[in-house]
């Protein structure tokens, strides 16, 4: 399976990224640049977290401007997985490919740390391999980590098992409902705060992220059987 | 060229935690007759174009890029149109 991780002027976390999906997990992953529109050859897109340019206007905001993400849009169309976590989240927010935006923590600090999180739905192709109403602890790192949405859209959202992961602690930052991760309509773009890639081997702290990537590269197989 | 205001409040559904921390300092000033703070954002715009252009465009600008119509509304006020 061949990831392309999408990196921006700012994105910083590109390479944990590839680290994880290459050297843990063992797919191939490369990282795409944004003004690099061809996404056509690859099987998943992750959008990595860190500060694309620069955070300035809103998170997320300018990278609307890339190239990158009109070929994302195309991308997103054929069904295929995109997973973007933290700033990667606020980029699909921002590029109304998810729900939802984001304001300022609502104690305006900058704050990280690990979360304990509640698996809302664990028959995404995302979170397959997590059992439904486990709590898993993964690492988030932000300053505009209050989710935002309408009641009526949380409502809705909840109705439709689109909430995929609930803060079970007070790092949900002020975020409706508590929400750490939502899903598109379709199911098959993923925007999640905390971040799976930093826990993926236990001598930095944790492997709770792994089943997330394990998730995605099973339903893949399972729908490319004989690609041998 | 015109000078264009560009006005972006947060929309009253909102909480909006930077207004209170302000309005929480500006009453340990002594401003006690304060009741509530919100925090929005200007943006000045230079452009060109006629009145009507502008008016069009800038609202396009603000629904494509420069407010977050889930979050936020605004409004704007065009400056004298340059003659010719």
């Amino acid at each position: 399976m061949r990831f392309a991780i999408l990196s921006f002027p700012g994105s910083s976390c590109d390479e944990d990224m590839v680290h994880a999906v290459l050297n843990i997990v063992g797919e191939g992953a490369e990282v795409v640049n944004h003004n690099q529109a061809d996404l056509k050859s690859f099987d998943a897109v992750i959008l990595p977290t860190g500060a694309s340019f620069g955070d300035y206007l809103r998170p997320g905001a300018l990278a609307q401007s890339s190239p990158a993400i009109n070929s994302l849009k195309e991308f997103v169309k054929t069904g295929k997985p995109v997973l973007g976590v933290g700033n990667g989240f606020q980029i699909l927010v921002e590029a109304g490919i998810l729900p939802g935006a984001f304001l300022i923590n609502k104690d305006l600090k900058f704050r990280s740390g690990n979360s304990t999180l509640n698996v809302e739905n664990a028959s995404t192709r995302f979170t397959a391999v997590y059992e439904e109403g486990q709590q898993i602890t993964l690492p988030f790192a932000h300053h505009y980590g209050n989710y935002y949405v309408d009641k009526e859209t949380a409502k809705q959202l909840k109705a439709d098992g689109r909430i995929v992961f609930t803060y079970a602690d007070d790092s949900h930052d002020g975020s409706v409902d508590g929400i750490a991760g939502v899903l598109n309509v379709q199911g098959n773009v993923l925007g999640m705060m905390p971040l799976p890639e930093r826990a993926v081997e236990a001598i930095i702290g944790g492997t709770d992220g792994l089943p997330l990537f394990q998730s995605i590269i099973k339903n893949w197989s399972e729908n490319n059987v004989s690609h041998a | 060229m015109t000078k264009v205001n560009v006005y972006v409040t947060l929309r009253e559904s909102v909480v909006d935690p930077q207004g209170i921390a302000a309005k929480d300092a500006l009453h340990k000033l002594g401003f006690d007759e304060v009741g509530n703070v919100r925090i929005g954002r200007l943006i000045e715009l230079e452009l060109s174009g006629t009145q009507a252009e502008i008016e069009e465009r800038v609202k396009k600008m603000c629904e494509v890029l420069l407010v977050n119509k889930v979050i936020e509304d605004y409004s704007f006020e065009i400056g004298e149109v340059a003659g010719k």
